[in-house]
């Protein structure tokens, strides 16, 4: 059981901004669920499956990068070649 | 030598974000050229906006095409536009798009099914023959059984995802929906094999023609797919259908999956976790909507998400975020993982004694548009078609009738990589009531 | 009296000098490159872009974990540690959590009174690098971030120590010592900008401990770790407590502050990576060939030249230098020893060059000179530096041979009969000074010594000055 305020800590850990409005219903809505997802205490502890592939492996050899032009096409903001972002404070 | 497609259909449903009403396409001499093919829009598409129907992506045009994209290219098609889905894959209607929803072409008051919606009424809708979809839960035989039409998800890793704009790695797969199975067989052909690029694939090319020959074919039908939440009128309809398949040769058996009874939550659990860390690199910063570098990064990344991912979206983030945090990872993720196990041993047990598993590839016809409000019913509805994914094995949705004016969908479950197996009994039951 | 212990361990993050990423077929040679022009859709974190991981940086773990005794398990996996942040695109780091690729090793170092102890490496585990941040300010507006996602997903191998170490000085050198062997291993370039990054975690028995992060030299490592011990031994003397937290080390003033940011709190929710595929790599350490590690090319040096423990540590402290001397020994092992260790280090260090600017032909040249008495010592520093100053790095041809110097500034050794003539010339123009020697002041001799030295440009030599000196003032006496 999931109060409102467990909510608003995990909506901070996945930095998402959650109205105060809506705090309400997603909690309620979250509980609900997480009490479907008990079943899964009925799992026995049991192993994960094993892999059957492993050891996929690239060979270390330069292939082409973007231009810079490219890399930075979908940015809004840029600055020589810097992509620019909201610093941390 | 390059060639034109005039796309001139009329998108009555809403099944498109965005059309090349002008497509190009290569005589390559591939077997698809000169076909118009609809593309789901998380599949990347070089020069082309790709959404996931999300306004956290608007605006943003991949500098790559997906490996099955120039898979397509190859074989000639003309992608004439990128079809409306769930956002990010999550849904079970199509509804949550940022886009507005897009209707059932049978039904213009009815869901087309999710995630893949779009593309099945494109194709159910006569807008193109073919169009590829992906399944993470039931997302490409969701929206085939409800649409119509015929919709296959691959054995996992049978085709590259390479360009699928992620939601849940380990359960995902780009697939084809066609108007019948033979387009699917073909379009399934184009797009499988081998790719360095996704290092979870593995090298299995598809070439098949579909044979309707399944004498002897065994075919178990699990009790669960039969229980008290699928509709009668539904469940009657695909027993007379998997009756036509015995018409046909095969032989049927019953069976039980005890892991049905998590598999829904080892699902939920499993798609959500990787989805809430697959969804934090949509900063605004390198493509997606801008942000404001004057403000500081938590406050500014915490509102763009708040703001432009849809409800439905900042739900499954939370859950994920909650399954997977100090505390709780054992309880959740680390059991569904173990729950996720036991599905696939149920089926390796079940496929000793029997080649394909039956059912109906969803509880109930196509709902309402807007009745399925409440989250937890919305994820009920995927419970038949999320064994697959947890297993990994291929299946497919065929339509086998009617109920209510409305399409019924068969399922037919494989084991792994006997795809084409799964696509013969399909195509049996297609030339059994042609 | 209470046990006032100081209590070390160090995460050390070493970039491997593969030729590509981490995960992608982008070129790790960045270095002076304009931003953004080594990138592609994966260390970009575009969305559909999928991880390929590069076979050398798993060959170049399992090269670190052979040689430092670590146990590779069977299976090995990568995780995801999720966080945010302007310069990690993904909102993940692929790194390794529970399955790392190596664990449970040792390396042996000298502690403060020079007796060897056994430091003990916990695990180490393969990361990508994120990019990088430049932080700006302008009048008009506030602080903002430039993002260059060039170094992004640069491979990281990362050493983690047990709490070990006992002060500063033990820990720069278990750093420099480890900065060695990976040299002499070929998977790592100290010389690169940024190549290692150091958290340190310290505390004094008996009290929290303190993580120090941000640490990016070696000095600095000593230096914070310094600042902590004294910081943290006010306070135990006034009676406060010490904190247990995160705290940021600034090199520039050589102190640490109180990070109050987010990133103390984190959950990084790690789960293994589905993009990626497990390794079994453990039957692959067999196969591995480590080359000749330090210690035992130090006592390869001592037995095989005959050179003191001192010399050799010097020498092969740096894989660089070390293959240098080995190039020039055979002019003479002993003399190459003092040339390289005493005498060149000094001068390329206080020239910012570097040992590889230096043509070996041209230091085997030198040697031979001293060995054969044809120039003194001091000429011979005298020639080292004239050759140093004009010496172009890549341009060998520049870097003239010192016999040629020799010849053009006429330094070869006077022979004993040459400055007899100066000498007496000395003598004759310095009557106090030989007054002073006769009146017995021996410091008399220096002088008239310094003299003739100066006069023939140092090319005397000093011994056989000063008796040459004597033999002179005492034949005037007569």
């Amino acid at each position: 059981m999931v109060l409102e305020n467990d909510v608003e800590g995990i909506a901070k850990l996945a930095d998402i901004h959650i109205q105060k409005e809506e705090l309400g219903e997603f909690t309620s809505q979250f509980n609900h669920i997480l009490e479907y997802f008990d079943i899964l205490d009925t799992v026995s502890d049991g192993e994960e499956g094993e892999a059957d592939l492993v050891n996929v492996l690239r060979e270390d050899e330069v292939t082409p990068s973007l231009t810079q032009e490219a890399a930075c096409a979908n940015a809004h903001e840029t600055e020589d070649g810097h992509i620019r972002a909201p610093r941390v404070m | 030598m390059v060639k034109e497609y005039f796309f001139e259909e009329a998108d009555r449903t809403n099944a498109f974000i965005t059309r090349l009403d002008l497509a190009m396409y290569e005589e390559t001499g591939g077997p698809l050229e000169g076909k118009g093919i609809a593309v789901k829009d998380n599949i990347s598409t070089a020069g082309i906006p790709t959404t996931c129907a999300s306004r956290i992506l608007a605006g943003y045009v991949p500098p790559f095409d997906a490996h099955v994209i120039t898979h397509l290219r190859e074989a000639g098609a003309a992608i004439v536009g990128k079809t409306n889905m769930d956002e990010f894959g999550m849904g079970t209607t199509t509804e949550n798009s940022a886009f507005g929803p897009t209707t059932n072409p049978h039904d213009a008051s009815r869901v087309p099914g999710g995630s893949s919606g779009g593309s099945a009424a494109a194709v159910g809708d006569g807008m193109v023959d073919m169009a590829l979809g992906s399944d993470t839960g039931g997302s490409i035989r969701c929206p085939a059984a409800f649409c119509g039409i015929v919709g296959l998800k691959p054995t996992f890793g049978r085709v590259s995802r390479y360009g699928l704009i992620a939601y849940s790695n380990s359960l995902e797969q780009i697939g084809p929906l066609g108007r019948t199975v033979t387009d699917v067989n073909t379009l399934m052909s184009a797009i499988a094999g081998p790719d360095p690029r996704d290092t979870t694939a593995y090298d299995r090319p598809y070439t098949h023609t579909p044979s309707g020959n399944i004498a002897g074919m065994k075919i178990a039908i699990p009790d669960e797919f039969f229980g008290e939440g699928v509709d009668p009128a539904v469940a009657e309809s695909v027993r007379n259908a998997i009756g036509k398949l015995e018409d046909a040769g095969a032989e049927t058996m019953t069976c039980s999956i005890p892991s049905m009874a998590y598999a829904l939550a080892a699902y939920y659990v499993t798609c959500t976790s990787e989805a809430s860390s697959n969804l934090s690199r949509f900063d605004g910063v390198r493509f997606g909507p801008s942000v404001e570098t004057k403000r500081s990064w938590h406050d500014e990344f915490r509102d763009h998400r708040g703001t432009l991912f849809g409800k439905e979206v900042q739900r499954r983030i939370l859950l994920g975020t909650f399954a997977l945090s100090a505390g709780y990872y054992g309880k959740y993720y680390a059991k569904a993982q173990v729950a996720r196990e036991n599905v696939r041993k149920d089926f390796l047990r079940i496929f000793k004694d029997a080649d394909i598993i039956a059912g109906p590839t969803m509880p109930q016809i196509a709902f309402k548009l807007g009745e399925k409000s409440d989250p937890l019913s919305m994820y009920l509805a995927d419970i038949l078609t999320v064994p697959a994914n947890l297993a990994g094995v291929p299946a497919i949705s065929v339509p086998c009738g009617m109920v209510e004016k409305m399409p019924v969908g068969l399922q037919l479950i494989g084991r792994h990589f006997e795809d084409e197996r799964v696509v013969d009994a399909a195509f049996a039951y297609e030339m059994e009531v042609a | 009296m209470t046990d006032k212990t100081v209590i070390i361990g160090l995460e050390i993050h070493c970039q491997l000098n593969t030729k590509t990423k981490l995960f992608c077929g982008c070129s790790t040679d960045f270095q002076g490159d304009e931003p953004n022009t080594h990138v592609c859709p994966i260390c970009l974190g575009l969305p559909g872009a999928m991880p390929r991981l590069n076979k050398q940086a798993v060959l170049y773990a399992l090269k670190v974990a052979k040689a430092l005794k670590l146990t590779v398990p069977e299976v090995s996996e990568f995780s995801r540690k999720n966080y945010f942040y302007p310069d990690l695109p993904k909102g993940y780091q692929i790194s390794q959590y529970d399955k790392p690729i190596a664990e449970k090793g040792i390396m042996e170092v000298d502690d403060d009174e020079g007796h060897p102890k056994n430091i003990r490496i916990t695990r180490i585990h393969l990361e990508e690098d994120p990019g990088r941040l430049i932080h700006k300010t302008s009048r008009d507006r506030a602080g903002y971030s430039l993002v260059d996602y060039n170094r992004s997903s640069i491979p990281l191998i990362e050493i983690v120590t047990e709490p070990d170490l006992r002060s500063p000085k033990e820990a720069r050198r278990f750093l420099n010592k480890l900065r060695s062997t990976l040299e002499y291993l070929e998977v790592f370039d100290g010389e690169r900008e940024g190549s290692i990054r150091v958290d340190a975690n310290i505390s004094i028995k008996g009290h929290n401990r303190v993580e120090c992060k941000n640490i990016s030299s070696y000095k600095g490592v000593e230096k914070a770790l310094n600042f902590e011990i004294t910081r943290q031994r006010n306070l135990i003397r006034k009676g406060q407590r010490i904190e247990q937290e995160t705290r940021h080390f600034l090199e520039g003033r050589g102190i640490t502050t109180s990070s109050r940011s987010k990133e103390n709190e984190n959950d990084y929710r790690y789960f293994p990576e589905p993009d990626l595929r497990p390794l079994r790599v453990s039957g692959w350490v067999d196969d591995i060939v480590l080359p000749e590690l330090p210690d035992a090319r130090r006592e390869r040096f001592m037995t095989q030249y005959g050179i003191s423990e001192n010399h050799a540590r010097t020498l092969t402290g740096d894989l660089k230098v070390a293959n240098f001397y080995e190039s020039v020994a055979d002019a003479d092992p002993a003399i190459a020893a003092i040339w390289v260790a005493d005498i060149l280090l000094g001068e390329i260090n206080y020239r910012s060059m570097r040992i590889d600017d230096v043509p070996t032909m041209n230091i085997a040249d030198l040697i031979a000179l001293i060995r054969d008495d044809t120039i003194t010592d001091k000429s011979g520093v005298e020639v080292l530096r004239v050759m140093l100053d004009h010496c172009m790095g890549e341009n060998e041809e520049s870097c003239e041979m010192p016999a040629d110097i020799v010849t053009r500034l006429g330094l070869t050794k006077a022979a004993g009969d040459d400055f007899t003539a100066v000498i007496n010339e000395v003598i004759a123009a310095n009557p106090n000074a030989v007054a002073d020697y006769r009146a017995g002041k021996k410091g008399a001799v220096n002088f008239l010594v310094g003299q003739v030295m100066k006069a023939t440009r140092g090319r005397a030599d000093p011994k056989e000055l000063n008796s040459a000196m004597d033999a002179a003032l005492k034949e005037a006496e007569d």
